[in-house]
């Protein structure tokens, strides 16, 4: 059976070499979307933005902000195409970004 | 107000006088609708004059007052609102010869362009040192633009290396 | 071709190390992104979809085979083996680190290249006919005056802050093919009767979101007038174009919106009240620059190969690439070779690094050591011996560089849409990928004739859609791709925006949608009629008929 929560997790680039990251449980960056933290409710989401707004301050991301996302048979993903394909690399080239390592949970950017 | 200006961080000796009563001392800024509404009285008050004058306004509608002005204050509301490069050139066109300068959000990157449109004070916070602005002063030493002042630009003095050349023997 | 002198390599290695303080700044904290963007933009590095891009000038698309090494080098050195030839003949860097950035510069500078002023809101890097210096029915070189308003252009202090970017281009040749209709401003060499040569000024075109053709400000300005000419123009946008609506900022909006006459009032004004600095360029230095642009040392050769016809009537892929690819050139013998970067199912503009240096190769062996890029994304040889033209191919070939569709329908211009870019809608090269694989039939690409194919990921239009004889816009749609169709537009010297057509299509439909618009045209045309001529007789309702009440 397939188990299906919506929620939002924080993204944002690495100021240093601009790799996308996502915010993690323990309130660390990660370069997979597997580890973010898939936040359900409001205020829970508003305090991931707050979060988002410090580390920004703190110069070690920059661009942070909250994305749709689902939790699919436990794997995280974005729900929108963008997202998508920012969380997995360009859909025409899938052997360059995250999609290599085989992150994202095993999904198509497109599907 | 601190300013950057003669390469040092010094203080302002300038008055904002807004809508108060004008005093008989010192040296006065006033707005520019103040300047036109009370010409005749300010130019007979025995002080300097200076003048903030907005983006949205003409240059040339300071044309007749250049003379009596020792200052003019330029802003820069944003960092790139880039009006008042285009209005300080226009100033210096039409024979302004005082004091020009520039408030608002200032970084020391963008000093020279100041510098090379005819700006020579600079309103600055706490937040960059004096020997922030001196290497923003001097960090880029060259333009193709013909710049405001004495200094050449890279197009005369391309040529006058040529020239200087020319009078040696020839290398190749 | 154009080399620095020691005031252009000092102004370049300065801006280098400026950069690499800012950079320095911005990692340690002492900047705000605020405040680090537009620097960081005004050296053309974005924070893109995956990771910063890098957009390295090219300017007015001219390349040493040298520099198109070095091009590749840093591909392999900061990025991932390959690059991305941009619609205004730049190349993009996908996967450029912040942090060494300022060393890809530096490497840049070097070979006399920089990324100053390929974004933000400054004067852009300007553009030309890719086939400039070669291009048999052109007037004059247009190089120099381009470069001429590069140098102007550079770190220019008052036009730096401008309300919105600012796009120049020029052309030496009555045929357009730098687009000059479409950009802020466009300037259009004339020679007087007296032979005498001068510029018309265009200004106020552009795409975007709201395409317009430029007007005509000035028939023909001396050309010794030019700078402070534009000086004028640029002056009148700073002052006056608008800076509380980005989609409102653009010179476009400010002519549109005061009216054309108003407009060249203001400039002429302007231009009248003159400069306590001069900025008219002496002879001197106009001379001193044409003369990099002084034509290679061509052989006099006669205008005819006997080895050449000889390959051609016994290779048909040969002669079918010298139909589409070759041109001609202004000295007999020559001929201009378009190396298309639009392989069957490719990526529009990508080239590896292994390709760019077999171009430059090429380049070096066979064209005196110079190459193009062209704004419809693909690379040029501009001075190639038809002697030559064998060798030349059997290379390309080898290198997956030999797809004979140069001006055909599979020559897609793409941007990199929503796969790389941060504003997309919808992603742009898939579609081009599964349309150049559906029209990849060369025998029945030269019997459709010229065909542009513009797509663009979004409004921006850096797609050039609005100019495509047919063009393709990605939106959204509620988290859906949906693809616009237009027809009719044209960035030549017949410059027109092309009109949409219908309701949108999904991204699987849109090349049998095209293929339908083909065939109609097909059809319906007269004896060498072109696609856009067909359209203006008949119109777009035979298309629309098509398209939409046969399906």
């Amino acid at each position: 059976m397939t188990t299906k929560e919506l929620g939002k997790i924080l993204t944002a680039n690495r100021l240093s070499d601009g790799e996308v990251v996502f915010l993690t449980r323990s309130a660390a960056w990660s370069e997979r979307i597997d580890d973010a933290v898939l936040s359900i409710e409001p205020q829970s989401q508003a305090a991931l933005q707050e979060k988002g707004e410090l580390a920004e301050a703190g110069n070690l991301v920059t661009g942070a902000y909250l994305v749709e996302a689902e939790r699919v048979n436990g794997y995280v993903r974005a729900t929108h195409i963008r997202e998508r394909i920012r969380t997995l690399g360009p859909t025409v080239r899938i052997d360059l970004g995250k999609q290599v390592e085989g992150t994202g949970g095993a999904f198509a950017a497109r599907g | 107000m601190k300013l950057f200006k003669d390469n040092q961080i010094s203080q302002d000796t300038w008055t904002e006088i807004g809508d108060d009563p004008l005093p008989a001392v010192g040296d006065l800024l006033v707005s520019y609708s103040r300047l036109s509404a009370e010409h005749a009285t300010l130019t007979q008050l025995p002080v300097r004059l200076g003048v903030i004058f907005d983006n949205a306004e003409r240059a040339e509608v300071l044309k007749d007052h250049l003379q009596s002005l020792s200052l003019i204050v330029l802003a820069f509301p944003s960092f790139g609102d880039g009006r008042a490069y285009s209005l300080a050139r226009q100033l210096r066109d039409l024979g302004y010869t005082g004091e020009l300068r520039a408030r608002g959000d200032v970084l020391p990157d963008q000093l020279q362009f100041m510098m090379q449109v005819g700006f020579d004070t600079f309103e600055v916070s706490d937040r960059f040192t004096e020997q922030d602005w001196r290497r923003a002063a001097e960090q880029i030493s060259l333009s193709y633009q013909p710049i405001t002042g004495n200094k050449q630009d890279i197009w005369q003095a391309r040529h006058a290396y040529a020239e200087a050349l020319r009078e040696q023997p020839h290398a190749g | 071709m154009y080399r620095y002198d020691e005031f252009d390599q000092q102004f370049v290695d300065q801006r280098v190390t400026q950069f690499r303080e800012q950079a320095d700044r911005r990692l340690r904290g002492d900047l705000t992104e605020d405040e680090f963007k537009p620097l960081r933009l005004m050296n053309g590095l974005y924070l893109q979809l995956h990771a910063y891009m890098l957009r390295v000038a090219i300017p007015y698309g001219t390349l040493s085979s040298r520099q198109l090494d070095r091009l590749a080098e840093i591909s392999e050195k900061y990025d991932r083996n390959y690059g991305h030839f941009t619609t205004r003949q730049n190349i993009q860097y996908n996967w450029i680190k912040l942090e060494e950035t300022a060393d890809l510069l530096a490497d840049l500078a070097d070979v006399e290249m920089h990324a100053i002023q390929t974004s933000g809101n400054c004067i852009r890097n300007v553009t030309t006919d890719h086939w400039a210096g070669a291009a048999a029915d052109e007037l004059a070189d247009p190089r120099p005056v381009a470069e001429l308003i590069r140098q102007w252009s550079s770190l220019h202090p008052e036009f730096s802050f401008l309300p919105r970017k600012f796009k120049i281009a020029v052309t030496g040749a009555p045929a357009d093919r730098a687009a000059v209709k479409v950009h802020d401003i466009g300037l259009r060499m004339h020679l007087s009767e007296s032979g005498e040569r001068g510029w018309e000024v265009i200004a106020g075109g552009g795409q975007g979101r709201t395409p317009m053709i430029g007007v005509t400000v000035r028939e023909f300005l001396p050309e010794k007038e030019l700078l402070p000419y534009l000086e004028a123009i640029m002056r009148v946008y700073n002052l006056h174009g608008r800076r509380d609506n980005k989609y409102k900022a653009r010179i476009k909006i400010l002519v549109h919106e005061i009216g054309a006459d108003t407009f060249r009032d203001e400039v002429e004004a302007e231009y009248a009240r003159g400069s306590e600095i001069d900025i008219a360029v002496s002879q001197r230095e106009l001379d001193r620059i044409a003369a990099y642009f002084a034509p290679p040392q061509f052989e006099e050769l006669p205008n005819w190969s006997p080895r050449n016809e000889e390959h051609k009537a016994t290779n048909k892929e040969f002669a079918k690439w010298v139909r589409s690819n070759v041109a001609p050139h202004k000295q007999d013998g020559y001929a201009i070779v378009n190396i298309s970067l639009k392989p069957e199912g490719g990526i529009p503009g990508d080239a590896t690094a292994d390709q760019m240096r077999t171009v430059a190769d090429l380049g070096r062996r066979f064209s005196f050591d110079e190459i193009r890029v062209s704004h419809h994304q693909n690379l040029v040889l501009p001075h190639v011996r038809q002697e030559d033209l064998f060798d030349v191919w059997q290379i390309l070939s080898a290198a997956d560089l030999a797809t004979a569709n140069v001006g055909l329908a599979s020559d897609i211009i793409a941007c990199p849409g929503l796969d790389y870019c941060a504003l997309a809608t919808a992603r742009s090269i898939p579609v081009a990928q599964s349309l150049s694989r559906r029209l990849a039939d060369v025998e029945r690409q030269q019997d459709i004739g010229p065909l542009r194919i513009n797509i663009s990921g979004c409004i921006n239009a850096c797609g050039h859609h609005h100019v495509g004889h047919i063009g393709i816009l990605g939106l959204d749609k509620k988290g859906e791709e949906f693809y616009q169709i237009t027809l009719g537009g044209s960035s030549s010297e017949d410059a027109s925006i092309g009109k949409i057509l219908g309701p949108g299509f999904a991204g699987e439909d849109v090349p049998d949608a095209i293929e339908t618009i083909i065939n109609t045209y097909v059809g319906l045309r007269q004896p060498d009629e072109t696609f856009l001529s067909t359209l203006k007789r008949i119109g777009a309702q035979p298309f629309k008929e098509a398209l939409y009440e046969t399906v």
